[in-house]
Formats: C-alpha cells, structure tokens, sequence
C-alpha cells in the first residue's frame, strides 16, 4: 500500500462550499474514517464529521464516498483505488449543516408519523406475552437497521425527485414492516402506507438493499411484502372479496386476545 | 427542503461521482431481454416445427388450436379474427410474458436498463416527473399474482410434457419408453421454470407473507420457508429459466426442420 493518498473532501454549508485536497498518510487496515479524523487533527481542525461508534453499529459516518453511499467507518482503504484522490461528499439527498455533516432529520418526523405499535392483550396473567421464535425471526431482520439512512438517500424517489411530502423511503417501510408483522401487533398501516407513506412510488429498483451496510434484504423482505399486503386490500378485487367474507384471514393479533 | 447547492450533485442524466461500471449491469439487462424478445417473437411467428417426435416447444404449449394434436383440433379457433396472423403460439404466450413483465425482480430491472429511472443507483436521471407505481398506468403492475395463477396452471402443463417427452413412437407405430436429449432439455425447463415460479413474491405472500403468525399452521410455515429460499435467488432463476426455454425452443426447432438430430440417451 503507498504510504500517502489525496482525499478531495467536500467543504462548506448550505450556502456554498467547494472540494479540497488533502495528503494523509495511511498505513494498514486504515478505514476511510481513519484518514479524515487525520486530516481534521493535523490540517483541517474545523472539518465537520459526524461520528460515534467506528464499528459500523451506530449509523452516524454516513457519506458518499467515490461517488456511493458508505459508512466511512467501514469503508477499508484497500479496497479503494488510491491512484486518484478519494472523493468524500456529505449525502446528497439532506441538507448540509457543515461539510460532511447533513441534517436528517426529517427522516425522524416522518417515523413518527407510522402507526405505534399497538399490542394484544397480555397473554399470561403477570401481564407478558407468548410468541412462537418462526413468528418474530421475519421481523428480527428489520432490527438490525442503525438508521444510517444511507438508503434514503441512495433511493431515487427522494435523491432525484425530491418527493419527501409523498413518500416515506425504505428505512420507515422497514420500520413500518417490523411493526405490520409483528404476531402480537393489532394495528393495520396499510392505508397510511398506500397514501400518506407512498409505497406505490417505490419501483424497487432495489438501490436501498444494495447500500444498506447491515444488509438487509429492504426490497425483497420488507417493501415488497408490505406492497403485496396493500393489493390484498386495496387493489385485488378477489382478495378484498375473500378478506370480507373471511375477516381475520390475516390473523391480525386483534382477531385472538 | 433545503439543499447545498455546491456540493457536487447529479442533476444530468448520467452524471454521477462513481467510478465504478454502473452502467455495465443495466447494459447486460437491455441487451439479453431485447436478444430474448426478438427470438421469441420470431420463434412464435413461425407457426411451424413446434413438434418433434414427443416433443412440444415450450413456446407452443398448450396448443390449444393448431396441428392436429391440438386440445381443441386443427385450425385455429372460430373467434379468432381472419384478418390477424396466427400462430398457436400466439394463444398462450400472452401468459408467460404477463407474468414475466409484472414479475417484481424484472420491473426493478427494466425500470433501470429502458426507462433510466434510474440508470443506476446514484446516477442522474433524464426525466424531472416522476410517478413510480402509485398512478396508472404503472399501477397496473398489482395485476402480478393474477398471472401467477395461470403461471402456475402453465409450469403443471408443462410437466405433464415432459412426461409425453418419454414416449416414444417407433416407424411399427409402437409405443416405447425412452429418454432423448430433448426430454432432458424440457425437464430442465420445467425444473427452471419451477424454481422461478414458486420463488415469485406473490406466490410467497399467498403461502404465508401474508400472514403475521405463521407457526399456527406447520403446511404454510413449510411452504413459505421454501418459496422465501427460491425467492432469495429469484433473478438468477429468472435469467436461468429465460434463457433455458429459449434453447429448448431452438433444439426442438432445429430437430423439426432436420438440422440436427435428437440423440437417444435411453432405448
Ligand atoms: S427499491 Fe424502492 S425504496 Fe428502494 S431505492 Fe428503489 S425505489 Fe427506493
Ligand atoms: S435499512 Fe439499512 S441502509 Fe437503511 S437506515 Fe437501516 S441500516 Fe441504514
Ligand atoms: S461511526 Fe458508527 S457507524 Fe460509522
Ligand atoms: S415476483 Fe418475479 S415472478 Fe412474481
């Protein structure tokens, strides 16, 4: 491995910015963060990171580096090319605050607007719950996500058409799915997630599955599943048919208390 | 919202930071399927060398109407206008592209490799407007699970000609148990197909997605563990099984017009 590469880093706000160049010595098993946390000690002190864990489980190094949403933190120096400088911009779909720094908040507000979970009645007397292990092992993968968010801003529907009013993006429909089949869950979020979380404008392009550093399969387990659930009632006139002559067919936790 | 304006955005079609062949994945995607539709759109139109001794291509089956083992007899059917071409083909075909075309993994694909939206991930798109699945005419797609049904119907026809696939009929007009490199083709094409077909989304939903407490009932626990594990391979089942009934198509063709010859493996 050389002993020097060029790291060309985005810097500035909202209002403007532009890249700089930067020498950083590296050495073996250097992960991206490494470098800039070097840079900002020997000649940048006021580069703005966002960062926690270094271990890829806390989501905050989140950046776009060569040109794809990557955890800093977990990006290995040695599996990029180091003859041209190594491009870190902050996410391209949030707001900057400072140089890598973004706000994302608004993937926080929009959380909150999915439908709490809402559990049956206890099943035992001191008030706790029985669950078969083959009912929570489909929602278990959903639990893994460190809200790094970098799927919300790899995805078109938000990167390229900003449709934030309208859409929800894949880390909520992850969220929404690990509450939506939950075996002791009551709630139903399937109309919030036909209107008001806009899981029609996804096409599964599947960008989201592809950068999601706990690899989780988004589309695939999640987004799809969830799309199916809304024909069922939404779309599919002879599921509708059958889901009325039959309520419960689902076996929603509300149709056992 | 908010945006930096400075920091480095595609906002072009195509423009992108990566550095990596993003295009290379969307490429191979538009090229196969256009190499796949201009063969299968000429294999169908052909109307002819569909059969071989017990062989039928897997683009013609069923015949309903056409040669004279057709289900319903020769010719083609008293509704189909006179005026459009026909090919037996043509009668069932609308099935497996359905399916195909509705089918989740392959929309992703073709939203990417012919429409750009997007090129690739993180790159920039042609088009500002963007209506994804969520108005028509694209909201259609939720028709998916309907062409299941009949997908499903179809992979069991044919299974059932694999099987005609082994019997043989001698110049005695006997008829003898055998195995030929064709019978091998279509089993391999229906194992394909199978394994494309009960890996589909909508398929996996109805054994058990879309059930919130799948351990009451041991059957759909089993089913759904075995879709979701065709499911997580699904678009090398769907390259796999493509490709294949686009060969068997061709062996038996080219067995029919006498350019090769099928090879028994077995009597
Ligand atoms: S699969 Fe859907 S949610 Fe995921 S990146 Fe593509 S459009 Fe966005
Ligand atoms: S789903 Fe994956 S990519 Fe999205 S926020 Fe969670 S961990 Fe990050
Ligand atoms: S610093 Fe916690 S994920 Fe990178
Ligand atoms: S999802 Fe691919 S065939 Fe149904």
């Amino acid at each position: 491995m050389n002993s020097s590469a060029t790291f060309r880093i985005w810097r500035g706000d909202a209002q403007a910015g532009e890249f700089r160049d930067y020498q950083a010595e590296i050495s073996e098993g250097m992960v991206v963060l490494d470098a800039v946390h070097q840079i900002q000690a020997r000649q940048a002190n006021d580069l703005a990171v966002r960062w926690n864990c270094k271990a890829g489980k806390c989501g905050s190094c989140s950046a776009e580096i060569n040109g794809y949403p990557r955890l800093m933190c977990m990006t290995r120096l040695n599996d990029l090319p180091l003859d041209r400088p190594v491009m870190i911009q902050p996410l391209h779909t949030f707001a900057v605050l400072k140089d890598l720094v973004t706000d994302v908040s608004w993937n926080f507000r929009v959380k909150k607007t999915v439908k709490r979970f809402a559990p049956r009645p206890a099943d035992a007397p001191d008030g706790t719950w029985r669950m078969a292990q083959a009912d929570v092992e489909r929602i278990q993968e959903f639990r893994k996500c460190i809200e790094c968010f970098l799927c919300q801003d790899v995805c078109h529907v938000l990167r390229n058409h900003q449709l934030m009013d309208q859409f929800a993006g894949p880390r909520n429909y992850v969220y929404a799915a690990s509450l939506e089949m939950h075996p002791l869950d009551t709630q139903n979020r399937l109309a919030d997630l036909k209107d008001r979380h806009g899981i029609g404008y996804c096409n599964i392009t599947k960008c989201c599955t592809k950068v999601c550093p706990e690899e989780i399969h988004i589309t695939d387990n999640a987004i799809i599943p969830l799309k199916e659930r809304v024909v069922d009632e939404h779309y599919d006139p002879l599921a509708m048919l059958l889901g009325r002559l039959f309520s419960g067919s689902r076996n929603k936790a509300n149709t056992r208390a | 919202m908010r945006q930096a304006a400075a920091v480095a955005k595609e906002v072009r079609f195509g423009e992108t930071a990566r550095r990596d062949a993003w295009w290379a994945s969307p490429l191979a995607v538009f090229l196969g399927l256009c190499a796949f539709v201009v063969y299968t759109t000429w294999a169908a139109l052909q109307g002819d060398h569909y059969r071989f001794g017990p062989y039928v291509s897997p683009f013609y089956s069923p015949e309903l109407w056409g040669s004279s083992g057709a289900w319903f007899g020769p010719g083609r059917p008293a509704w189909y206008p006179r005026w459009l071409f026909f090919s037996p083909a043509l009668l069932v075909l609308w099935v497996p592209a359905g399916f195909r075309l509705t089918c989740y993994y392959l929309r992703g694909a073709y939203y990417k490799a012919f429409w750009a939206d997007p090129p690739a991930c993180a790159v920039g798109e042609p088009r500002k407007h963007y209506w994804g699945e969520n108005f028509l005419p694209l909201l259609i797609q939720n028709i998916h699970r309907y062409f299941m049904y009949l997908a499903v119907v179809l992979v069991l026809i044919l299974a059932k000609d694999v099987w005609d696939g082994l019997w043989f009929t001698s110049p005695s007009g006997a008829v003898r148990f055998g195995v030929g490199v064709g019978t091998l083709m279509l089993a391999t094409d229906v194992s394909l197909l199978v394994g494309y077909t009960f890996g589909c989304h909508s398929l996996r939903h109805l054994c058990g997605g879309r059930v919130d407490r799948i351990s009451e009932c041991p059957l759909r626990g089993g089913l759904y563990r075995c879709s979701s594990a065709l499911n997580g391979r699904h678009n090398a089942w769907f390259w796999a099984s493509l490709t294949w009934v686009g060969f068997t198509d061709l062996y038996i063709r080219l067995c029919a017009m006498g350019v090769i010859s099928d090879w028994r493996i077995l009597f």
